[in-house]
């Protein structure tokens, strides 16, 4: 980073110290290593991952803005892109992967598909976006997105970075452990523990007799 | 080296016509319904007849096994593909059973191995029970789903209506979400009355568990051993995606595998049968996606015999210099990533992007879309090649690939550690590739000189001048062996297409949107650059195919994974399955 990056600009820092001292915010450091550094975890779903590889390839390079380390671990990486279609059967290992990250940690929702479903949406098997399950910090469209567009996204997520403050970044907060998110799990169809009463009270008001003659839509 | 490593296999010339009915009297009747042909074998009867069509008829591959569902005549059917590997048409059999659970019909895995995969899927999909079969659980679905999606009475959570094109949104101009047509707002379904809470927990996994073989622990010089259970995948950087296998371990030697699939899972052939026959175009790019430009061909073969069009020149020509150039991308990615799984990380990989982003390059100028080109229509292509493509086309086949290959040739075919890790691992006789229904380079490394181009040809590849490379050691080297033969192969074909490539239209007729298909039953099939790749289609006359299945290489070359990965070490299994040449949009569709 130069200087003028890392400076602030209401310091005016003597012309002998130029360029060896810089005044800044803890912020600004604290951003700047993590935004120089992120990891992707090495993490295909479906065609999308193929850009994604694309990208990392010698034509797109995504090294040249610190994201070039792949790390087929969960335990080691920053964040998680999500590329490719989500399916039901699916989805529970993508949760637990989430959940096995270390703070802080981000996800890229890469294509069509993991944004919203995508041309699969109405397949019985497919999670309409993975931001049903999980917080999604940038989506990144396109069918699949070229590697520019997955680069671009990734920038957005740099941008992102930029902004937080350690002092209120959920990790260091009291209390403030990693975020995790219940997994759900594979019954006649996909359940998410977190909707359990919903989807009893909604089953049983459609086994009522009312219900089942009334037009469904 | 080159020389002696090729067959000049014939196109076969059919003289004789097969009588089944007359064979097995009573048994088997001559399928007379419109549209369709083939032959219908009693269900009793099928093991026997399906076992002189194989021993006596000559008929030893097995390519195709699907299940169709007529609830109108309450019946469920399965249809049979079968195919000599010395070459020639098919021969279609089927076999039906009341639409009543369980229906009923016995398995062929007894007489084509390769059956098995298959078998599972038409029980998973439409609840056909294979009696016999040796491990009959859900494959793509997991067990404890409720329902038989293939089905035609099966609707899904998010259904709006049973075809495409929908109705129009407008005057009105209301759209809404799908979720807000359910009523529990998203894409999930369940009985009404059911109670997540009172639901006990069937592990999906036990059936699985369960159908490994078994083993005994035993001790050896006072020390006690036992196997032990690895999950490799579905995240797990070498298995290309989402796919899971199960292995039981003798220290790091494999004793037992299964392979898990269905996590990339996408309902291809549920979307395709409410979709037009247009709209599944863009949906077969997403199939094997290093191939786009390979996958539509099949679909549009299969669709275009049944309307009888007839393709113009000039498009039969774009299509196999732009299937050619998918046929060496998808190798070299392929070499990439085989360098990859031996540990040589992603140097190898990058050389291979590097040719594979010219290629795409070209892809993009003439289709507008690097990977997903959607660029097949019934009755040609959409668009035409430009003379500056032409030339960067030119350039390539002429100039730089030739070279690059030899380079990749040169730089990492005898390296050492190479040879030592590929040679004799994964050997795989040509009696079980046949029996286990393998295609593509696997099937060539093993000496069988089958490939459809020549053994079946399609499109104009009759004209060519090429040979079907072959190797006989049917291990790892071999078939990457027969992988960079196979390039050289494909730039000859390239080099006499460029050449002879004749001006004139590129689509037959005028693009319409909505296609009239007549009634009828058809299989197209291609050497995709993975194997044999066909689609299966039957269409009632109306806007949409009636049955759309797809027969992918990747997911029924898998059924002899196990066959080839017993007794090497659980190292090498990474690479065993990098040479199947596994693409997950495939394999579980």
């Amino acid at each position: 980073m130069s200087t003028n990056e890392l400076n602030l600009p209401d310091f005016n820092i003597p012309s002998e110290l130029d360029g060896k001292v810089a005044i800044t915010t803890l912020d600004r450091v604290y951003n700047f290593g993590r935004r120089s550094s992120i990891w992707p975890m090495m993490f295909g779903l479906a065609c999308c991952a193929i850009e994604m590889i694309a990208a990392q390839a010698a034509r797109y390079d995504m090294a040249r803005f610190g994201m070039e380390v792949m790390r087929p671990s969960p335990r080691q990486s920053d964040v998680m892109i999500v590329a490719g279609t989500v399916t039901k059967k699916m989805v529970p290992a993508i949760v637990r992967l989430y959940n096995q990250m270390p703070e802080p940690k981000y996800v890229v929702a890469m294509g069509a598909c993991a944004s919203g479903g995508g041309p699969f949406k109405e397949g019985y098997n497919v999670v309409a976006g993975i931001d049903k399950f999980l917080p999604v910090d940038v989506y990144v469209p396109g069918c699949p997105p070229t590697p520019q567009a997955l680069v671009a996204g990734m920038i957005k997520l740099q941008e992102k970075i930029d902004k937080q403050s350690i002092s209120k970044v959920r990790w260091y907060q009291k209390g403030g452990d990693s975020v995790e998110v219940a997994v759900p799990f594979l019954g006649p169809d996909l359940i998410d523990p977190r909707r359990i009463p919903e989807i009893k009270a909604k089953a049983a008001e459609l086994a009522t007799p009312s219900a089942q003659n009334a037009p469904e839509k | 080296m080159e020389s002696t490593h090729k067959s000049n296999m014939a196109t076969p010339v059919l003289t004789e016509t097969i009588d089944l009915a007359a064979k097995f009297p009573g048994r088997v009747t001559p399928d007379a319904r419109p549209g369709y042909s083939g032959w219908m074998v009693a269900k009793e009867a099928l093991v026997e007849v399906s076992t002189a069509i194989r021993d006596e008829l000559g008929y030893d591959l097995l390519s195709n096994v699907t299940g169709v569902d007529y609830p109108e005549q309450s019946k469920l059917e399965v249809v049979y593909h079968v195919y000599k590997t010395t070459g020639g048409p098919a021969l279609t059999f089927k076999t039906q059973t009341e639409r009543v659970d369980p229906a009923e019909v016995p398995s062929l895995v007894s007489v084509w191995p390769g059956a098995e995969l298959q078998e599972r899927e038409a029980w998973d999909m439409f609840g056909i029970k294979f009696t016999g079969h040796p491990d009959l659980r859900r494959i793509l679905m997991w067990e404890g789903f409720e329902g038989f999606p293939m089905r035609k009475d099966y609707k899904e959570p998010f259904h709006e209506e049973d075809n495409k094109p929908l109705k129009s949104r407008w005057p009105e101009g209301k759209h809404s979400y799908a979720e807000a047509r359910n009523p529990y707002g998203d894409n999930i379904m369940f009985k009404p009355g059911f109670d997540p809470e009172k639901w006990t927990p069937t592990d999906p996994e036990e059936a699985l568990y369960a159908a490994l073989k078994k083993y005994k622990t035993e001790e050896k010089d006072g020390i006690k051993t036992d196997h032990i259970i690895v999950n490799m995948g579905p995240q797990h950087p070498s298995t290309h995606g989402v796919f899971r296998a199960v292995v039981v371990l003798d220290g790091e030697t494999i004793v037992s595998l299964k392979p898990v699939m269905g996590y990339l899972h996408r309902n291809h052939e549920k979307i395709g049968e409410r979709n037009t026959f247009l709209q599944n175009v863009p949906y077969t790019d997403r199939l094997d996606y290093f191939n786009s430009m390979y996958n539509a061909w099949p679909y549009a073969l299969a669709v275009e015999k049944l309307m009888g069009l007839k393709v113009p020149e000039r498009a039969e020509y774009i299509r196999v210099i732009m299937g050619e150039l998918s046929r060496i991308q998808n190798h070299l990615i392929l070499f990439g990533m085989l360098w990859n799984d031996l540990g040589a990380y992603f140097t190898p990989a990058l050389y291979a992007f590097e040719e594979r982003e010219l290629i795409l390059d070209i892809y993009e100028a003439v289709a507008g879309s690097r990977m997903m080109c959607n660029y097949q229509r019934f009755g040609g292509v959409v668009r035409d090649i430009d003379e500056a493509n032409m030339k960067k086309i030119k350039d390539l086949v002429f100039e730089r690939l030739p070279r690059k290959i030899e380079e990749f040739d040169r730089l990492l075919s005898e390296n050492e550690i190479f040879v030592a890790r590929m040679k004799g691992i994964g050997y795989l006789s040509p009696e079980d590739a046949v029996a286990y229904s393998v295609t593509g380079p696997t099937l060539r490394a093993a000496g069988i000189p089958y490939d459809i181009r020549r053994a079946d040809p399609y499109g104009i590849y009759d004209r060519f001048e090429f040979d079907i490379p072959v190797r006989h050691n049917s291990d790892l080297l071999d078939r990457y062996l027969v992988r960079v033969d196979e390039i050289r192969q494909c730039l000859r074909i390239l080099q006499q297409a460029v050449k002879q490539i004749p001006e004139g239209p590129f689509l037959a007729g005028k693009p319409q949107y909505q296609v009239r298909v007549p009634a009828g039953e058809v299989y197209g099939r291609v050497e995709a650059p993975k194997g044999e790749l066909g689609f299966y289609v039957i269409s009632t006359g109306k806007g949409n195919p009636y049955r759309y299945h797809i027969r992918t290489p990747s997911f029924i070359n898998i059924t002899s994974v196990e066959k080839m990965c017993v007794g090497t070490k659980i190292a090498d299994f990474v690479t065993i399955l990098g040479m199947v040449d596994i693409v997950l949009g495939e394999l579980d569709r």
